[in-house]
């Protein structure tokens, strides 16, 4: 599939609107934007594996980016080592002997045939399994989360460099994914929904609450950068020199620089992950998954496995998904656990796929860039449109304070109108599958 | 999961002062302590929470019982109606109307149920009913619920910001902890909150009057038909708007009771509302989606397992096991995992009985 | 000749925009009369009863009913005007009560419902007797009952029933054609779809043998018995 005419006019629109808020606004807001916008973009693809290649209903998208970004503290942080000597080992140990627990119960549920013996048996591996646990991991944890809690109080990571996170970050949403599959794929599609949207505020709870783990609502910051420092840049006689001959002064040209270089980076992943979806979308394994979802009776009716496809690409989209949030968590800097709302981090990546157009790849990256851009410029817009409306109004009216006190809220309204209006009038979106 | 180890001191429970000639009698003391002590932290918040969510799940269970769609925007409905009936609230509080012991919320929720009645029914005109037309797919209604779900929220916080608001007036207690302990010469006290009983009781007029409808009345009926059999209701010339019309303004109604219930048990903030979507569906599905008792079971299975599981039962312990002095607070994992809870049994169920508990439809 | 009660005329037709099912066919019942329609799996046979109900897309032909012509109605139109339908499948509302099953026959009616009711009773017995049970509690038998019995709530002119005794057993078969016969006798005119054609023929008073989609054989129910060629063909000798 190549792209239309028509679709590389909407593209080129989009680069326009951010290049325009260069020119009017900054370099570094429209950079800003581009970079979350490409990282919004690789979201986008990966819930469109799921619902636009095979129609599986993720509404957990949250919990897996969260994932990602906890890849980034385990891999990119030096690691606490008062805190491995204080707990380290033993709290990996009890999280093997929980983990033993459940496959114990898995295990004798699938062994010890049906009958009376067989829920007890169950219940009583999982009561002392997790007491066991409880007992193991307790003190560990307490003793971990005693080592200089206002500087850390966790494990720390690996210290290694932390473009390795990303497919770690992959790996991690994908092992959960495979879990929940494995778990709610095979029944109805809002069932999945439910399960994911559950297990999406477990994870956040998790990252919110294990402080050994990632600090909780204390945040990890200062997440080694796979770029420069722009203070490096500053310091750098050959940086400095360079950009004042091109007439440019030497603070703004290294922000610019950074972004730049991230934005390269994510480019590079982007068009990889594009070039590599597109070639699964054309292949014998595309056109099945393709199959599956158009008519899931006559694919099983073949022959097809239904529910290891969908596992299949239900992993696979979910991995995707890791990698943006490693990817995001990259660029702040840093994890902070209770920035993650479901309404932005689940449900805007949806907006984007559906307004992109479900089932095209192009379309699910269009749809990033262009819902990120416009999540971004519609607050601004909405406070100067809230602003003129009420000019006329005299100041201290109830409702011109209100109203320029709410502005901020007119983001939500309008991704749900936006939603709305495509699903009603175009509800193949903007790149329609072909 | 780690607050047992967070609070390591082992407070000296009756056993230090009895020591071990403790009596028979104030063995059995003990055991009311422990009951009293239950009651008060678990049995009460657990009913008042799985009343609040019986009424939430009974709106969903019925939009996909007729309109054969799960609506994502449910938790937002609630948080509309919520908001509605306390800006009714405020303004009868402007002026001087009180409700005396009860609160003046109670006078605002017929208009809030109106106000929110006619934003569903717009709704379902504008939105909603394109896609029954078109007989679209139900994961296709999902999604549309899930730009409604936006929009809902998107209006809630333009009107009423997202911070909390706290709108319950009258008596907080019906007896407060130290009229009891002074009543019963316990060590427990066990505080009634008003707003407690009071979801209780509107939770059971509300259901009884819901179960009334539904299998009295020729409407009512009609709704049950047409759930059951849609192809046939028309053969017997039900007319499908009507019935469509009638659910969206008893799930209205119900939606805006259980927001209203909870904001005054708790306290009303936008985002909780969005955030009680899981249990509430959790509750739906183990009662089996499309049945209303399964519903109102389900509610309270989410509810009960809830509070026990994260309630901490040092206090409880301590009066059972009076030689035991437990190192932390016995808890089997911290309030912040309350939706581990809804999950996992919401799992087990999916896994075990994927029609729920009383055999929804598992369409 | 005046026309019968209920005709399907030369109707042409099929599903949506799909290849037509119908080609020209003629279906039609007189007041208090039975007509049964037989023929082989596939013939259209359910298709043309379905036609005549209005849930097909006629491209030509017409239906009338009582000299009126009712073609451009929808099916709920038709119920109205006196038409009832027993689908074959899901025709009952399983959680309802018999009773509420009843009932909501009756939904379109002000009146008071309490004679009809009293008469399915006497028809169907046993439904009486069970009618605070769940029709999805009822046997086979029973449930076919409870579906005749909501489509006679209405007080229809024209009761149409597709494949009424299928997977019911033989002794239920022969009673339900009895209570049919005593449902036509009461002047309300029977159009159905039979599998077991012999059985269904012997009370017919038209009888229609369809295959592909045509009228093959129409005759009254006693010669298209005695037909030898249609005996041969779809009579099994």
């Amino acid at each position: 599939m190549t792209l239309k005419p028509r679709d590389m006019t909407l593209f080129l629109v989009v680069f326009a609107l951010i290049a325009a808020t260069g020119f009017l606004q900054s370099w570094n807001v429209a950079l800003g934007i581009l970079n979350m916008g490409l990282v919004s973009a690789i979201m986008a693809l990966g819930v469109n594996m799921q619902w636009g290649y095979a129609g599986l209903f993720n509404i957990g998208v949250m919990g897996f980016l969260a994932l990602g970004g906890l890849s980034t503290v385990i891999i990119s942080k030096p690691p606490v080592v008062e805190a491995w000597d204080a707990g380290g080992s033993r709290v990996i140990f009890a999280l093997l002997v929980g983990t033993a627990a459940i496959v114990a119960a898995i295990l004798a549920w699938k062994r010890i045939p049906a009958g009376k013996a067989r829920a007890p048996a169950l219940v009583a591996i999982l009561v002392v399994g997790f007491f066991v646990y409880r007992w193991l991991f307790d003190p560990a944890v307490a003793a971990i989360e005693a080592v200089s809690p206002a500087r850390a109080g966790n494990l720390g990571g690996l210290g290694l460099p932390v473009l390795v996170a990303w497919p770690v970050g992959a790996l991690l949403a994908a092992g959960a994914a495979w879990v929940v599959g494995k778990t709610a794929l095979g029944l109805r599609s809002d069932y999945l929904a439910i399960a994911t949207l559950g297990i999406s505020e477990i994870i956040i709870a998790v990252l919110k609450n294990e402080d050994w783990l990632s600090r909780g609502v204390k945040n990890v910051s200062g997440i080694p950068r796979p770029v420069p420092y722009e203070i490096d840049l500053q310091n750098s006689e050959r940086f400095v020199e360079r950009v004042s001959g091109f007439g440019f002064d030497p603070v703004t040209a290294s922000t610019i620089t950074v972004k730049l270089a991230y934005a390269g980076l994510f480019l590079a992943v982007l068009l990889l992950l594009l070039w590599l979806a597109q070639a699964a979308l054309n292949s014998p394994w595309g056109r099945m998954m393709r199959a599956i979802r158009d008519n899931e009776v006559a694919a099983e009716a073949m022959g097809k496995d239904v529910t290891a496809r969908h596992l299949q690409v239900f992993v696979l989209g979910s991995a995707v998904c890791g990698l943006a949030g490693a990817m995001m968590t990259t660029l702040d800097g840093q994890l902070t656990p209770s920035s993650y709302q479901p309404l932005r981090f689940t449900f805007l990546i949806w907006v984007m796929v559906i307004v992109g157009g479900s089932g095209n790849n192009f379309g699910a990256v269009l749809g990033g860039m262009l819902i990120w851009y416009l999540w971004v410029m519609v607050e601004p817009l909405g406070v100067a449109l809230i602003g003129g409306i009420t000019a006329g109004m005299p100041d201290g009216f109830w409702l011109k304070e209100h109203l320029l006190e709410t502005a901020a809220h007119m983001r939500l309204l309008t991704m749900g109108l936006i939603l709305l209006l495509v699903l009603r009038f175009s509800p193949r979106g903007l790149i329609p599958e072909r | 999961m780690l607050v047992a180890t967070r609070a390591p001191f082992g407070v000296a429970s009756g056993s230090c002062w009895f020591g071990f000639h403790l009596s028979r009698q104030e063995g059995s003391l003990d055991l009311l302590n422990a009951i009293v002590a239950f009651a008060n932290f678990v049995m009460l918040p657990a009913v008042a929470y799985g009343s609040q969510l019986a009424l939430g799940a009974l709106g969903v269970t019925m939009i996909y019982g007729i309109l054969r769609f799960s609506n994502f925007a449910h938790g937002d409905t609630m948080a509309f109606g919520a908001m509605a009936t306390i800006l009714g609230t405020w303004w009868l509080q402007a002026m001087g109307v009180s409700l005396g012991p009860f609160p003046t919320a109670l006078l605002a929720l017929p208009a809030g149920i109106a106000a929110t009645a006619v934003l569903v029914l717009i709704t379902d005109r504008l939105v909603y009913r394109f896609y029954r037309e078109q007989k679209s797919a139900p994961v296709i209604l999902v999604i549309v619920s899930m730009g409604v779900m936006f929009v809902t929220n998107g209006l809630v916080r333009f009107v009423i910001g997202v911070d909390e608001q706290r709108f319950a007036d009258g008596a907080r207690f019906i007896i407060t902890a130290r009229e009891f302990k002074e009543l019963t010469g316990l060590k427990e006290g066990l505080a009634i909150k008003s707003t407690a009983m009071l979801t209780v009781v509107v939770a059971i007029i509300v259901v009884a009057l819901l179960f009334w409808f539904l299998n009295r009345t020729r409407t009512g009926k009609s709704m049950r038909a047409f759930s059951d059999n849609e192809d046939l209701a028309l053969l017997s010339g039900i007319n499908p708007e009507r019935v469509v019309m009638m659910t969206w303004i008893m799930v209205a109604a119900l939606a805006t009771i259980a927001g209203v219930l909870y904001g005054l048990d708790k306290s009303f903030k936008p985002f909780n509302y969005f955030q009680l979507l899981l249990p509430i569906f959790a509750s739906a599905i183990v009662g089996g989606l499309g049945n209303p008792i399964g519903a109102i079971a389900g509610g309270f299975v989410i509810a009960f397992s809830e509070v026990t599981i994260t309630y901490a039962f040092k206090k409880v312990a301590g009066y059972l096991i009076p030689a035991w002095e437990p190192q932390g607070l016995v808890q089997l994992l911290s309030t912040d995992y309350k939706f581990a809870v809804s999950f996992a049994i919401l799992i087990v169920v999916l896994l075990f009985r994927p029609t729920g508990l009383f055999r929804g439809k598992a369409l | 000749m005046s026309d019968p009660f209920l005709i399907g005329d030369s109707l042409s037709g099929g599903y949506g925009r799909g290849v037509d099912i119908l080609h020209s066919c003629t279906i039609s019942v007189n007041e208090g009369e039975i007509a049964v329609i037989v023929g082989p799996n596939g013939a259209g046979k359910s298709t043309a009863m379905k036609a005549v109900f209005g849930m097909l897309d006629l491209h030509e032909g017409s239906v009338r009913l009582g000299g009126e012509d009712i073609s451009h109605l929808s099916p709920q139109d038709r119920v109205a005007m006196g038409m009832a339908f027993v689908p074959q499948n899901s025709n009952t509302f399983t959680s309802l009560t018999v009773e509420e099953n009843l009932e909501m026959g009756a939904f379109l009616r002000r009146d008071d419902i309490s004679g009809t009711m009293a008469q399915v009773y006497e028809l169907f017995p046993v439904l009486q007797e069970k009618r605070r049970q769940t029709a999805g509690e009822l046997s086979g038998g029973q449930r076919q009952q409870v579906a005749v019995g909501r489509a006679l709530m209405t007080r229809p002119r024209v009761l149409m029933l597709d494949e009424p005794t299928a997977g019911v057993s033989p002794v239920v078969m022969d009673e339900l054609f009895d209570r049919i016969v005593e449902v036509a006798r009461s002047g309300i005119s029977i159009l159905m779809v039979e599998q077991n054609a012999r059985q269904a023929l012997e009370i017919a008073d038209r009888g229609y043998v369809m295959v592909q989609g045509r009228n093959a054989f129409t005759d009254t129910g006693a010669a298209l018995l005695a037909d030898p060629e249609v005996r041969r063909s779809f009579l099994g000798g």
